[in-house]
């Protein structure tokens, strides 16, 4: 596969580490009355969806980021790719 | 036996005369053979024996598709089973054996197995070999093993070297028949840069075997002139011998080059290079495969596919045999039959299965409309065949064309599915082509040489168009065309053995048995049968076996199913795979700053993942690594030793968050850690169990260098940049591994602040009351070269660790050896490091292996519950509080002559051994040079309440089961006094 790095351009797959789904980024509130729920259900429970699903890919082999690639399970399309930390920020996680 | 069948013509160089052997005999052929062509040219029919009955063999088609002629080539270590005969080139002193049989070739035992037919039908194994069951590994696993694999494997080491290549490019095009190389004509004038791959080592495909003209010339030199051509352009890669063997996402395909194959010696060079090629587009134009029909008796030696026959004829000037007959159902078995006539071949008969007029008059030969062969003759060499109406004809070789299967393999590789034309009765590419592939000529159903031209070249337009070049003006050359028409006839009918996989030995009446059995589903066919499974991967069986179960299960081929292909198109060889990372260059070896220095004092080393490190240090007269450890710890309890530390994982945090970035890795806090000092810290998973600790130092406010395990230092860079990336985006802090920039050393024992105290600048006060316990910070050292020094301990001894920049690291080790000199010093190895650190008490990576909380190893306290941090949350659990909790405990032997061993599980005395007893486990064990007796680490139920019990270490797999008595883990110091100075 090739990624298209929104910082380097079209790299090879080979250079990145998978890590999985996106949700990762959504960590709970250990404050929230229902924490430890929300932390199991964050930590174990994924969605495997057939067709898009947007996943982190860590770019070990080359500048250290972490993406966040929308790749279509069925084609193995990518149809977008961003920098994890934009995208959390957009997830809300600037505070 | 004939010993030579050459004709006139053909494309190899009488010029030049190959000698070669085969099961020992001498054979001539030239330039231009493959051992399959050269074997036939010698009279050599019988080439192999099945797989399962052991039938003679012999060769049947003049391509890669070939499932019979399988040989092994070369001698010794360079033995490779498994060769095609046919896509072997011909080279001088090339030696070639037959496999699979036992006893010769010609006399095999195993033949009679050919016998007993009637029990070895489809599911044989499955049926035969499920009772009694304890015979599975004693009888029938030994004979299986004995008669499968076909070749034979040398044994030995492969001799040669392979090599990884990457190539890019606009368009790659995969064939160089008449479709491909007008596809390459025209994006290569249009100036894309093209690569044309073909898996034979003279390109031009079909037109090499044909007797059609183009342009107004004989096929095969319009194809030269071609391919000198598109080799003159500079922007085309011409890649003979070079198979384009899979098709991976977003515009990847695989290439095998097979460089040396075809001489004698590599002249070591790469045998073999394996290409990565990044294409834009891609033009399919792999051609098609002509496959057989099955009748009785059809697996005969000089039975063989129509077009190969051609083949041998126009190409290789090597007549198959003297009397020919042609079996067809489509008209390419009577331009066969016009060819042969032609080079002066006698053809006694041309059958065809359609009740058509004949479309040809063939000189001399029976023209039999709607014939059907019922059966053959000749065990060894085919000699008779018999036709249904009663005809015995003597003939010595049978062309047989049951049609035209598209090469549609790499179009399925991504997950398309071919789909049925019944025009070419054959199946063609779906529509969901790999993205950016387009398929040209005979791969695509375009059967006909003019066809395929024009396709290639439409397909080279549409190429260059979508890559914005500016149009080509190619067009494709005028070209006299053939006719192409095709009725569907799969079988006659017998009640004798038809074949339809030859590889595999699967017939018509296994085929009929899966579909009684109900192995309809075209799977449970392949997996039941073996239809189309082993190193030719049904390219000549696959439709006809599901032509034969849709005619069984009275359903249409499409109603059926489809046959749809994985990589590889062909085998590709393991070590090609591999390339140069072989052996010791499988990874890099990483070698500390001391490695130099150790080396010259003869340490021994040891791999910890990548690195090599020194593991003790061996003096004269030691003979056993027990007494150099011993010496090392004790020497380094006396007074003082250095071991290269450098291998932590190092890890530069900097910014203003860079504390409140520490608070949230790290279980406990480091918020409040002062400037100047060193914090122990733990890092959990999510999940709340431990993943790895460390040290991290306080340089200044907003400037800290953590350390992790050298097993983990790439995983917890890794998980810091998740943390800083995506989980708190907006924190201003920055990570960087300094791991190889730094070499560090610990210096630990009495001596350690006297030794350096001779090395630091003097105006840096490293006194106990100015660097104390957990002290650290920036000094420099023999003159101005900067340093960091931490005053922190993994032995329990007053302890430091120094760091100077890497390049200083060699130099450092010297300078602190010299200085040492006057205390006696001692450079200690990972073992002596494990041995003082097991004395003390500190977990390293056998107690945090992944399945322990920081409860588990006693340091519970430590996850702090006023803070987030990373595994806070859900280390709160329930179920990983439990006061049954196995926890950290030493451990010593009751009798002081015992030896533990790591991995002993934990029983109460008198309690059996068995699984709802077992209390726990020993992790680490050693013998203590201080305490004079084994010790050990384990986890333990209850541990910190037994203390002072005595339980059993119970080891099943070494059969020791000894009295050990609980400890506190801490043996040595337990209050910390000596490392606090």
């Amino acid at each position: 596969m090739i990624i298209n790095h929104p910082l380097l351009g079209p790299r090879d797959a080979e250079e990145f580490v998978h890590l999985g789904d996106a949700a990762l980024v959504d960590r709970p509130d250990w404050q929230a009355g229902d924490a430890l729920e929300q932390f199991h259900d964050y930590l174990y429970l994924r969605d495997n969806p057939a067709g898009e699903y947007r996943e982190l890919w860590y770019h070990e082999q080359g500048d250290r980021s972490w993406l966040v690639v929308t790749r279509n399970t069925l084609t193995h399309e990518i149809s977008k790719v961003e920098l994890a930390r934009d995208f959390a920020r957009k997830q809300g996680r600037s505070a | 036996m004939i010993r030579n069948n050459r004709i006139d013509g053909g494309l190899i160089d009488r010029t030049k005369s190959l000698k070669f052997t085969f099961n020992g005999t001498e054979m001539g052929g030239h330039a231009g053979d493959t051992l399959a062509s050269a074997l036939l040219a010698n009279g050599q029919r019988l080439v192999g024996r099945s797989f399962k009955y052991h039938r003679p063999r012999g060769i049947f088609s003049a391509g890669s598709e070939e499932p019979n002629a399988m040989v092994q080539l070369r001698h010794g270590a360079w033995q490779e089973p498994n060769t095609r005969a046919t896509m072997a080139e011909l080279f001088d002193g090339l030696h070639a054996t037959s496999q699979n049989h036992r006893g010769s070739l010609e006399k095999d035992f195993l033949a009679i197995n050919d016998r007993l037919s009637n029990f070895l039908t489809a599911g044989f194994y499955y049926k035969t070999f499920m009772w009694p069951k304890s015979f599975w590994e004693k009888v029938y696993e030994p004979i299986i093993r004995a008669s499968a694999g076909l070749g034979r494997l040398s044994g030995e080491p492969d001799p040669d070297t392979y090599d990884k290549g990457f190539l890019h490019c606009d368009v790659l095009v995969i064939g160089s028949g008449p479709a491909g190389l007008m596809a390459a004509l025209t994006a290569g004038r249009a100036g894309a840069r093209v690569i044309l791959a073909d898996e034979d080592h003279l390109l031009g495909g079909r037109l090499n075997s044909d007797m059609q003209e183009v342009a107004e010339q004989a096929a095969a030199d319009w194809a030269a002139a071609t391919v000198a051509e598109l080799v003159d352009m500079g922007n085309v890669r011409v890649m003979p011998r070079t198979t384009v063997h899979g098709v991976f996402d977003h515009g990847i395909y695989g290439l095998l080059e097979r460089k040396t194959d075809h001489l004698a010696s590599s002249g070591g060079k790469p045998r073999q290079v394996h290409w990565r090629v990044y294409a834009k587009r891609a033009i399919l134009c792999a051609g098609a495969t002509e496959r057989p029909i099955a009748f009785a008796n059809n697996d005969r030696p000089g039975i063989m596919l129509a077009g190969a026959v051609r083949s041998y004829a126009n190409r290789y000037a090597v007549a198959t045999g003297k009397h020919l007959a042609i079996f067809t159902n489509n008209d390419s078995g009577w331009q066969a039959a016009s060819d042969l006539s032609a080079k002066g071949i006698a053809i006694t008969a041309v059958i065809d299965t359609r009740e058509i007029t004949p479309p040809a008059t063939i000189k001399g030969a029976a023209l039999v409309m709607g014939g059907r062969i019922r059966d053959t003759a000749g065990r060894k060499s085919l000699t008779s065949i018999t036709l249904t109406n009663g005809l015995t004809l003597p003939v010595d070789c049978l062309a047989v064309s049951g049609g035209w299967s598209p090469n549609v393999h790499l179009t399925c590789h991504l997950g398309n599915r071919p789909v049925w034309d019944d025009e070419i009765a054959g199946f063609i590419p779906g529509k969901s082509l790999p993205s950016g592939m387009s398929v040209a000529g005979a791969a695509d159903g375009d059967m006909t040489l003019s066809a395929a031209l024009k396709s290639g070249v439409a397909e080279g337009k549409a190429a260059i168009q979508d890559l914005g070049l500016p149009p080509a003006k190619t067009k494709a050359p005028d070209s006299n065309d053939e006719h192409f028409a095709v009725t569907p006839f799969w079988q006659v009918a017998t009640p004798k053995r038809a074949w339809v996989d030859l590889q595999n030995d699967v017939t018509t009446k296994d085929i009929k048995q899966a579909q009684r059995e109900g192995f309809q589903a075209v799977e449970h066919l392949k997996r039941y049968t073996t239809l189309g499974m082993a190193t030719d991967q049904g390219k000549t069986s696959n439709v006809l076996g599901l032509a034969i179960m849709a005619e069984a299960s009275d359903k249409t081929i499409p109603e059926t199913g489809t046959t749809v292909f994985r990589p590889p198109f062909t085998p590709v060889t393991l070590g090609a795979f591999a390339g140069s990372a072989r052996g010791k260059n499988f990874r890099p070896t990483r070698r500390p700053p001391s490695h130099n220095w150790a080396t010259e004092k003869g340490a021994q080393f040891v791999e910890t993942g990548l690195w090599l490190r020194a593991q003790w240090y061996p003096r004269s007269g030691e003979t056993k690594w027990r007494e150099s450890v011993d010496r090392e710890v004790r020497k380094t309890r006396a007074s003082v030793g250095i071991c290269d530390v450098s291998t932590l994982g190092k890890i530069d945090v900097q910014g203003r968050d860079a504390a409140t970035f520490l608070n949230k890795v790290y279980a406990n806090g480091f918020a409040k850690l002062a400037v100047g000092r060193v914090r122990y810290g733990i890092m959990l998973r999510e999940d709340g169990f431990c993943y790895d600790d460390g040290t991290t130092a306080r340089l200044s406010e907003n400037h800290f260098v953590m350390t992790t395990t050298t097993a983990n230092a790439g995983l917890v860079y890794q998980r810091l940049e998740f943390a800083r990336q995506c989980l708190w985006p907006d924190l201003d802090v920055h990570l960087i591994s300094v791991t190889d920039g730094w070499a560090q050393y610990a210096v630990a024992g009495p001596n350690s602040r006297k030794l350096l105290q001779k090395i630091v600048d003097e105006d840096h006060d490293i006194s106990d009351e100015a660097f104390p316990f957990m002290a650290c910070g920036a000094v420099s050292v023999c003159g101005g070269k900067p340093a960091r020094l931490f005053r922190i301990s993994f032995s329990g001894e007053r302890a430091y660790e120094i760091a100077v920049p890497t390049r200083f690291g060699d130099a450092l080790v010297r300078v602190l050896m010299a200085a040492g000199e006057e205390f006696g010093i001692t450079p200690y190895g990972t073992e002596a490091l494990g041995v003082m650190r097991i004395e003390k008490g500190h977990a390293a990576g056998n107690e945090l292996n992944g399945q322990t909380t920081a409860l588990n190893l006693g340091m519970g306290g430590m996850v702090s519950k006023n803070k987030d941090s990373i595994g806070s949350t859900l280390s709160s659990r329930p179920g990983m509080q439990g006061e049954d909790t196995l926890q950290l405990v030493g451990l010593r032997p009751v009798k002081p002559a015992d030896k533990l061993s790591a991995g002993a599980h934990f029983l109460d005395v008198g309690a059996a051994a068995k699984l709802e007893n077992d209390l726990g486990w020993m992790t680490s064990v050693a013998y203590s040079p201080t305490m004079g007796h084994y010790i050990g680490l384990g986890f333990v139920k209850y541990g910190h309440i037994r203390q002072g019990e005595v339980i059993r270490a119970w080891d099943g797999v070494r059969g020791t089961d000894i009295e050990v008595e609980i400890t506190s883990p801490h043996f040595y110091d337990p209050d910390g006094g000596l490392q606090r100075g």
